[in-house]
């Protein structure tokens, strides 16, 4: 009775009909026909509220949807005009005049002003907004003491307009990366009337970013927004550069799972990947016309020590373990030579800018320090622990520091992983012997490497305090008359940092993606910044990776 | 039988209620909160956030303001999706997650249930081990193995079926709902399989065959509704672990559901987040327990006058 063949025809029809008809068209030759990229953004936004969220894949739907005062142009990294047609600085540089765009526009066909910007920038520094890269905007006027709640006079910033055409920023000293920062998020203005017809201004729990409500002044604007699933975008036709603008359309992936995305991307259900897993790279790399990309990244990998600790208090033993890592030997055969070995905080070539190289792996040389230090062949070694966040790679590469420690100085290190937000716990609280660490930068520019190492740092996490290198970054740099005399001051800043060796470089990142052959206007660059309004598809035939 | 339904229900309470206490501290003694990120959070700012969402008042009066709000169903907004609240997380993945564990069960259902049968009616002969040694395999398989080994092999090398995508491209579902119903299956036809001999044993079965039944009827008719007992028992169980456990199948297919949440929501220390959908799937559990005995009661007549039905 329970089961009659009927019944049991039933399930077996519902299960046929989820079989279907196997894939049609690909994502990509739909998407090449009709100028829609398919893009693996990695994971869920956290928002799109430019004010709110941190983090790279809501950096790249931001840029697609808003717009600063500039643009960084993809091939050069330098400043373009953005919700801003021009500017000029003041005979002191601490003053920038900014001229909007004649034609500069939000999605619903508002005009872009300067008072947008104004009330913007209020709004990301009000304490009350809770925004985590407010210090972003610190080098304006009184933008500090207004985010820290020191002062609570808006008029007090550095920040105004003239009229609607014309902003008018005070900073509080010359600072030559200013314009790089204007492309960051945080600095971006808002559309007010929408902000607030949705909630107050400093509010984090409103719907004024989701579909339908959200305006915005970029080249794309907000269409689908399917949680976990994908985020379409489509061209902006208010934007004023619209012509210039030859995709019809974004779809965001959250590819959370490395492994999946390529997977994606090897049936051609994407164009381009955020990441490539490490075991692919050999097989990716022995293709013809590879779609695999890699490019130096403006980010170091490298090992924090504990000055605060024995026996890392002492500047020998410092020394002795950073010179008996073999750096060429690690990231040839652990990274699949994918990065290039660093002997300093600052990734070289970052704005013409190239960091002092002290010292090479030097068996040797690291043996003799040690035994200066107490510790000859390793004899009364207390042992030292090194912890990282639960990774594939960390690990590696920490059992190969583990591994050259042991055979060079006779030493041992125990490895512990933690789990993220135990990690990091562990770092802030300096709760730790050497911990993993990497810094990838906000802005090309050294004082973004070098500013993490003065005394009491919130970033600094090493107990390194030094009166001179503060006072170089601090007071010297900002001051120096010609990018190339300031550059020889963060020279010396870093050689001392690097005589005292509070850290261990290990090597610079490299930003790894698929990138289809259809995909163009999209050039690899050291800020892995993807400027969607230049790229366009070419339709090539598609082809089929076969990978060994 | 009403009253034996509204006991289990009160019973819940208490349960329930203690797994939203242990959790709410458990989730505050981990260290790290949902706002240290890598890069300094200034003093100032993190005050300011931490007021936003309670987290500067003590702790016990933030558990009875969350015990307030619960009552009113409210589960809270998300401390990593600023703009959304836990409710609509949870309502927003829940679909997915529900239709791959049902379908999941499905699967689990028609290929355990038949193997069971099958390895049942011959045992110890090549009828009965093939099917169990295939449903061993299926036990000890993970899904984190299973679930890449039929992409690979359906999605790749045949280009049969997608890689991954949930309602994207037609036939999307096929492989995650294989892959988290295979080791159900597996169980499911173990539980059937012995289910069934006991059944077979009975007098009641001899009594049928002795009717001259054929044997398939015997086995439809008779054995069938006795036999899979077990199995219905473990149906309940079952689905709440799909909906709970499939955060693997979810992340290797991309699938928008709410394992994903679930996890993350532990990564990142989202308290509320975490709360919610612990409160979420034990209530959930705590309910297909109770349908499931309520179904196996319906079907063994001797459950049935035991909770007193007239």
């Amino acid at each position: 009775m329970l089961l009659r063949a009927s019944r049991l025809l039933l399930p077996l029809a519902i299960l046929a009909s989820l079989l279907g008809c196997s894939a049609g068209e690909s994502n990509v030759a739909q998407g090449n026909r009709d100028g829609i990229l398919h893009f693996g953004n990695g994971s869920e936004p956290q928002g799109l509220d430019p004010h709110v969220v941190t983090g790279v894949p809501e950096s790249k739907l931001i840029d697609a949807l808003f717009e600063g005062l500039t643009r960084k142009n993809p091939w050069t990294l330098e400043p373009e005009p953005g919700a801003a047609a021009s500017w000029e600085f003041s005979e002191d540089r601490r003053v920038i005049t900014f001229h909007m765009q004649p034609e500069g526009r939000w999605s619903n066909g508002e005009p872009v002003t300067a008072y947008d910007f104004v009330w913007s920038w209020r709004r990301a520094l009000d304490p009350a907004m809770g925004n985590l890269y407010a210090y972003m905007l610190y080098p304006v006027l009184n933008a500090e003491a207004y985010a820290t709640g020191k002062i609570d006079d808006p008029e007090l910033l550095g920040v105004r307009a003239l009229d609607d055409m014309t902003l008018e920023v005070t900073l509080n000293e010359p600072t030559p990366y200013f314009l790089q920062l204007l492309d960051h998020y945080s600095s971006f203005a808002v559309p007010r009337a929408t902000v607030e017809k949705f909630g107050e201004a400093t509010d984090r729990f409103t719907r004024w970013t989701r579909v339908g409500n959200i305006v915005s002044n970029g080249p794309f604007q907000l269409r689908e927004w399917h949680l976990n699933r994908r985020i379409v975008v489509e061209k902006n036709p208010h934007y004023w550069d619209a012509d210039a603008v030859r995709l019809n359309g974004v779809v965001f992936y959250p590819t959370e799972n490395l492994v999946s995305e390529e997977r994606m991307f090897r049936v051609n259900q994407l164009h381009v990947t955020n990441d490539v897993p490490l075991s692919k790279f050999p097989a990716y790399r022995k293709l013809d016309d590879s779609p695999f990309i890699e490019a130096p990244y403006l980010g170091t990998y490298f090992f924090l020590l504990n000055t605060k600790r024995p026996p890392l208090d002492d500047v020998r033993v410092r020394r002795a373990l950073s010179l008996a890592v073999d750096r060429e030997s690690l990231t040839r055969n652990v990274l699949y030579g994918s990065n290039e070995p660093a002997y300093a905080i600052t990734p070289p070539g970052t704005l013409g800018y190239q960091p002092p190289r002290l010292f090479s792996f030097d068996p040797e040389q690291a043996r003799q320090l040690l035994a200066e230090a107490g510790y000859p062949d390793g004899e009364g070694w207390p042992g030292l622990e090194l912890i990282y966040n639960t990774s594939e790679s960390h690990r590696k590469i920490a059992v190969a520091l583990q591994q050259m420690w042991k055979d060079v100085l006779n030493i041992s290190v125990t490895l512990a992983n933690q789990e993220w937000k135990v990690y990091l716990d562990s770092v802030s609280e300096m709760d730790f012997q050497i911990a993993r660490r990497g810094w990838i930068g906000d802005y090309v520019d050294p004082n973004n490497f070098l500013d993490l190492y003065i005394t009491g740092g919130g970033n600094n996490n090493t107990g390194f305090a030094d009166p001179v290198y503060d006072e170089m970054i601090l007071r010297q740099a900002p001051q120096a008359a010609t990018q190339e005399e300031r550059f020889a001051i963060f020279h010396e800043a870093e050689t001392r940092l690097m005589e005292q060796m509070p850290i261990i470089p290990i090597y610079t990142y490299s930003s790894k993606h698929l990138v289809h052959p259809s995909v163009k206007g999209m050039p690899p660059n050291l800020m892995d910044f993807v400027n969607m309004k230049y790229i366009y598809l070419e339709d090539v035939p598609l082809t089929e990776f076969e990978l060994e | 039988m009403w009253r034996f339904i509204g006991g289990r229900l009160l019973q819940a309470i208490p349960v329930i209620l203690a797994v939203i206490t242990v959790t709410f501290f458990l989730v505050r003694v981990a260290p790290g909160g949902p706002f240290d990120s890598e890069k300094a959070v200034i003093p100032e700012v993190k005050a300011a956030l931490e007021a936003q969402y309670r987290l500067d008042l003590p702790l016990g009066q933030q558990y009875l303001a969350y015990l307030r709000d619960l009552a009113a169903g409210e589960l809270g907004p998300s401390f990593k999706y600023p703009g959304r609240s836990v409710n609509e997380l949870i309502a927003a993945g829940l679909p997915a997650t529900a239709e791959l564990g049902a379908y999941a069960l499905l699967v689990a259902v028609l290929l355990g249930g038949l193997a069971g049968v099958i390895a049942s009616l011959k045992p110890n002969s090549a009828q009965d081990y093939i099917p169990m040694s295939v449903a061993m395999i299926g036990i000890c398989m993970p899904t984190f193995l299973l679930g890449p080994l039929l992409v690979l092999v359906f999605g790749i090398h045949l280009e049969w079926l997608p890689v991954s995508g949930w309602g994207d491209i037609p036939g999307d579902k096929l492989l995650p709902s294989l892959t988290l119903g295979a080791a159900y299956a597996a169980y499911i036809a173990r539980l059937g399989r012995a289910g069934m001999l006991e059944v077979m044993s009975q007098d009641y079965i001899r009594t049928a065959r002795a009717k001259g039944l054929p044997e398939w009827q015997v086995v439809t008719r008779h054995a069938l509704r006795g036999g899979l007992i077990p199995v219905v028992a473990f149906l309940g169980p079952a689905f709440a672990g799909l909906l709970a456990g499939s955060f693997v199948v979810e992340t290797i297919f991309q699938i928008p559901g709410l394992g994903r949440f679930y996890v993350q929501a532990a990564f990142n220390r989202d308290y509320t987040m975490i709360l919610g959908t612990t409160v979420f799937l034990s209530t959930l559990i705590v309910l297909f327990n109770l349908l499931s005995d309520i179904l196996a009661a319906w079907l063994n007549p001797r459950l049935r006058a035991q909770y007193g039905e007239a």
